[in-house]
């Protein structure tokens, strides 16, 4: 931990973080919808076709409901510029990305809930009854799975005596076994439930759905058009890549580069690809395994979350 | 020099008093804001002076008041809230510049004004305990005439005052027995001498006095369940005076808990505290569940003024647990971080409740489900209301994060612990923590959103005008303060943490790394909040150049998706109430909603409806099983006593006689 200026490596290392997220958010999201796809026996759009609907979105006119104020604008800047300091600061690739110092986990959950929470404001913005229920619905389940969040993240800190994620992961990487202790196992599944819940995925939201009353995320993002949905989507491919990635280097941390170097980073690249890949297929898969939970049955999910959490952290402490 | 500062800010407030009693109504609220912002200004230099320093401003003299007189000494930690009483009383006095209140002005409330300012300033600085009653007792009494201000037009303004007179004198009275207590107990009435003997007093007397001061102090900081005044009084005060309420005073109650606790009483047992933190769990719960469900937007301001000083309870409670099972590192850093949220409670609670002063002069309304697209029509106090709202909601990097950050490092480092206490304590602080967070965020989501943004949902709200530039001056100054001080911490955690170290008597030196990144000292994990938010602002400007980059075009107006239909109303959209109604349902067994729907049909059939009403309501679950039942014990008492005076002159010279052998059985 250090205040100085980071060395070059290290910078190019950050970039390449932010990078792979960015590209590889929206390929995520087109994996996950080949997965879905083929298991329902289509062919589907090609895995690319999130950056060629990108590209093309990006090249249409941005609109704005007459009422709306300049909120509704800054929404998908603000949405995806947080998600890029994550995508910065997080260690992804590397246990030791540039100013990664700044930021420990708990910072980078409150990072991410600037975008829930300007989500959620851009919706209401619109003056509509669709803003105002997507923004309604998001945000209490936004408020119920941030609790299961953060005790799972104590759960995963108390071991390690730090809620930094590079110490956390040093201390899984010295001692494998304790990736197979109670507390860690509980808090994966706590933290799996929250992922699909925040990035609102099925069981709790359907991304691909087109009746309004069961939409929330998609209610919310219903008035933004070219540029502006074209940031939005991009915001949260982005959104969903970092949670699996931050995921993956928790609870299976092998391959992400300790040291610096060429050959170190490579490791990380394709370690971390792969497991993205692997978690993207996983919970494509167990999409088209279940159905919607009516909307007033997702606390309860949520809630057993929370109840998963609080054993993993009662499991840290009684089984060190 | 410092001492005469203080005696200036007293005697400035006093002249503040004076103007207002006489001055022509054409100039009062100027003159007593100047005066105010004077004696505040007084105040914050002694304030910084001590801190600075280190060195106590000691005023005494024999005379003025009895028993003693007046004893008035300013330490460190004193001087920490000193500085953010003063720092609000001048944002809201600036504020009261512009704000158009008839009742304000009148002769009464421009004179008791400056007194409950000059009230705020002397609390922290008095020292021994007839001056503590005595300035404690002035800052209530002051602070009730001003909720009162109003009872004229609304009615509401008479029930509330009752309620807040009620609690706050039985807190008082909750106080004067636990200070005198102490004082029998050390012989002497001064508070160095008090905490100089208080370890040789009796355990039994200790701990009373702790709880009688957590039932009191705690009352003054809205403690559940002894915070049922608070969410009725704040919002029924004029706009300053909500601001003074929510971002001042209660921070004296939580003064006093550590004052007495960790100051008069050099900490206690374990249980003391475990007492404190289950409090403060249960107030940063309960007050965040009903903030989140409540329509009124004073009234939400209130509830999550609860919320708040629950997490700092949370936050001694842990130190003073921490202290007790042997990591006084620990116990430094929770105080530390409690003291934090205190100074950030203050400036964005001050900065929202001058903002929502605002939104209620130029709307005339103050309930949610009644407002919406201010952010057009009022940029300013609009944008200023939006700052306050993710400073609270602890988004980075505004300061609300900077101090929950530390508090969840706090209680994350006091883990694994093989004290059972710890052991419970500790995760459960972070879950309420974690849970408050997520509902404090879709509070200020549906306050903001609902309120600033959409369209206007009735009449009122459309016609709005932005408010004088002295009323948003005064919201800005604080506003300002909440970024200020979450990018650069460092300003304000050394006098904080000389506070906590001065009131603890603490040896430990440095707990904390402070410079542009904040954490635990030998802990690896820290926070850089001020290059966050660098990296926020160049991130933004970036991604905003590139969409700009693509698509050069304006943006084109349309008008919203409305299924097909042509005519989208203001009506169609969500209120607060529909908002929060998902988790009012999901909270369904502790709020307990009362429903009534109302449907008269058409005379010649039943299937059709004429017109429906519904109406919904939350009432407070303490006020309705515990208060409820209080009040009526004490009614029923009360007749009961009145049945024995009965007019007889017989039957009161019997008393006299009973009253005089008793009187001599217990002196002889």
């Amino acid at each position: 931990m250090t205040s100085a200026w980071p060395a070059p490596s290290v910078v190019a290392v950050s970039v390449l973080q932010v990078l792979g997220v960015v590209v590889g958010g929206p390929l995520l999201v087109g994996l996950m919808r080949k997965v879905r796809c083929r298991l329902e026996g289509r062919v589907g759009p090609p895995v690319h076709q999130p950056l060629l609907d990108l590209r093309k979105l990006a090249r249409r006119e941005r609109t704005r409901p007459d009422r709306a104020s300049w909120i509704f604008s800054v929404v998908p800047v603000v949405l995806v510029a947080t998600t890029l300091v994550i995508a910065l600061v997080a260690p992804l690739l590397s246990t030791d990305p540039a100013f990664g110092w700044s930021a420990d986990l708990f910072a980078l959950i409150y990072l991410m809930l600037i975008g829930s929470v300007v989500l959620a404001l851009g919706a209401l913005d619109t003056g509509t009854a669709f803003g105002g229920m997507g923004a309604s619905r998001a945000m209490t389940i936004g408020a119920l799975s941030e609790p299961a969040l953060l005790v799972a993240v104590l759960a995963l800190s108390i071991p390690a005596h730090s809620s930094n994620v590079p110490t956390i992961v040093a201390r899984s990487l010295a001692h494998p076994a304790w990736l197979a202790t109670p507390q860690r196992l509980l808090s994966l599944v706590a933290f799996l439930i929250v992922i699909v819940a925040e990035s609102g995925r099925l069981p709790v939201d359907n991304p691909s759905t087109h009746l309004e009353l069961t939409m929330i995320h998609e209610a919310m993002i219903l008035e933004y058009a070219g540029a502006d949905l074209a940031l939005i989507k991009l915001g949260e491919s982005m959104r969903l890549i970092v949670l699996l990635a931050l995921f993956a280097d928790l609870f299976v941390p092998w391959g992400i580069a300790t040291a610096p170097g060429v050959g170190h980073v490579v490791v990380g690249v394709v370690a971390i690809g792969a497991k993205v890949a692997a978690l993207g297929v996983a919970l494509a898969a167990f999409e088209v395994a279940v159905a919607k939970l009516r909307l007033f049955r997702v606390p309860e999910l949520l809630a057993g979350a929370f109840v998963l959490a609080v054993l993993a952290v009662i499991s840290a402490l009684v089984v060190p | 020099m410092t001492a005469d500062l203080l005696i200036a800010a007293a005697l400035v407030g006093l002249l503040a008093a004076a103007a207002g009693a006489v001055a022509p109504e054409r100039l009062r609220a100027e003159v007593v804001s100047v005066l105010t912002v004077v004696a505040s200004g007084c105040g914050l230099a002694v304030a910084l002076g001590v801190l600075r320093s280190g060195r106590a401003a000691v005023v005494h003299t024999g005379r003025l008041l009895p028993l003693g007189g007046l004893s008035l000494r300013l330490d460190r930690f004193g001087a920490l809230f000193v500085a953010v009483s003063a720092v609000v009383a001048i944002s809201a006095m600036i504020f009261r510049l512009g704000y158009e209140s008839h009742a304000l002005s009148s002769r009464t409330a421009s004179c008791v004004l400056p007194l409950f300012v000059t009230a705020l300033i002397l609390v922290p600085a008095a020292a021994s305990v007839t001056t503590f009653l005595f300035v404690w007792e002035l800052m209530a009494i002051t602070s009730l005439l001003l909720v009162l201000v109003d009872h004229r037009r609304r009615s509401e303004v008479a029930a509330a005052a009752q309620w807040y007179a009620v609690m706050t004198q039985f807190g008082a009275a909750a106080l004067l027995v636990a200070l005198v207590l102490l004082a029998t107990h050390a012989d002497s009435q001064s508070f160095i001498a008090i905490a100089a003997r208080s370890a040789g007093v009796p355990a039994w007397v200790r701990s009373t006095a702790f709880a009688l001061a957590v039932v009191g102090f705690g009352s003054k900081a809205g403690m559940v369940p002894l915070h049922v005044w608070l969410p009725r009084a704040h919002p029924e005060a004029p706009g300053p005076v909500s601001a003074l309420m929510s971002a001042a005073m209660v921070n004296l109650g939580i003064y006093g808990i550590i004052r007495v606790g960790d100051g008069l009483l050099g900490g206690g047992p374990a249980w003391w505290w475990l007492l404190l933190m289950g409090l403060g769990a249960l107030s940063a719960l309960f007050g965040a569940l009903h903030a989140a469900t409540s329509t009124d937007l004073k009234r939400l301001l209130a509830y999550s003024t609860t919320d708040n000083m629950g997490l700092v309870l949370l936050g001694i409670g842990a130190s003073g647990l921490f202290a007790s099972t042997g990591h006084p590192s620990l116990a430094l850093v929770a105080l530390v971080a409690a003291l934090l949220h205190v100074v950030f409670h203050a400036v964005f609670k001050g900065s929202l409740f001058l903002s929502a002063g605002s939104i209620q002069q130029a709307s005339g309304t103050r309930d949610l489900d009644r407002l919406g697209g201010l952010l057009q029509r009022m940029p300013v106090t609009g944008s200023l209301f939006l700052v306050g709202s993710a400073a609270i909601a602890a988004l980075p990097p505004l300061c609300g994060f900077v101090s929950e950050w530390l508090l969840l490092q706090a209680l994350l480092h006091g883990l694994p612990s093989s004290d059972l206490a710890l052991a419970i304590a500790l995760p459960v602080g972070v879950a309420v923590l974690a849970l408050t967070g997520g509902l404090t965020a879709l509070t200020f989501v549906k306050a903001a959103g609902i309120g600033l943004l959409g369209q206007p949902r009735r009449a009122q709200a459309v016609e709005t005008r932005e408010v004088r530039r002295s009323m948003w001056a005064g919201a800005g100054i604080l506003a300002t303060l909440c970024l200020v001080f979450g990018v650069a911490p460092f300003l304000i955690l050394p006098a904080v943490l000389d506070a906590a170290r001065t009131v603890t008597a603490s040896h430990v030196l440095d707990p904390l790394v402070r410079g542009w990144h904040v954490g635990l000292a030998g802990a690896p994990g820290a926070l850089a909040p001020g290059l966050l938010g660098l990296g926020l602002l160049a991130s933004v400007v970036l991604t905003a150049g590139i969409r700009r980059a693509l698509q050069r075009a304006a943006v084109r107006r349309t008008e919203a998706w409305g299924c097909g239909r042509e005519l989208q109303t203001a009506r169609m959209q969500y209120t607060a109430t529909s908002f929060g109604e998902p988790l009012t349902r999901v909270f369904e067994d502790v709020l307990s909603p009362a429903h009534d729907l109302d449907v008269s049909h058409v005379a010649e059939s039943r299937y059709y409806v004429e017109a429906a009403t519904f109406h919904t309501s939350l009432e407070d679950a303490f006020e309705r099983h515990g208060y409820r039942h209080a009040a009526s014990a004490l009614g029923w008492w009360g007749r009961l006593a009145r049945r024995v005076p009965n007019g007889s002159v017989h039957r009161y010279l019997a008393f006299g006689l009973v009253a005089l052998v008793v009187v001599l059985v217990v002196l002889g």
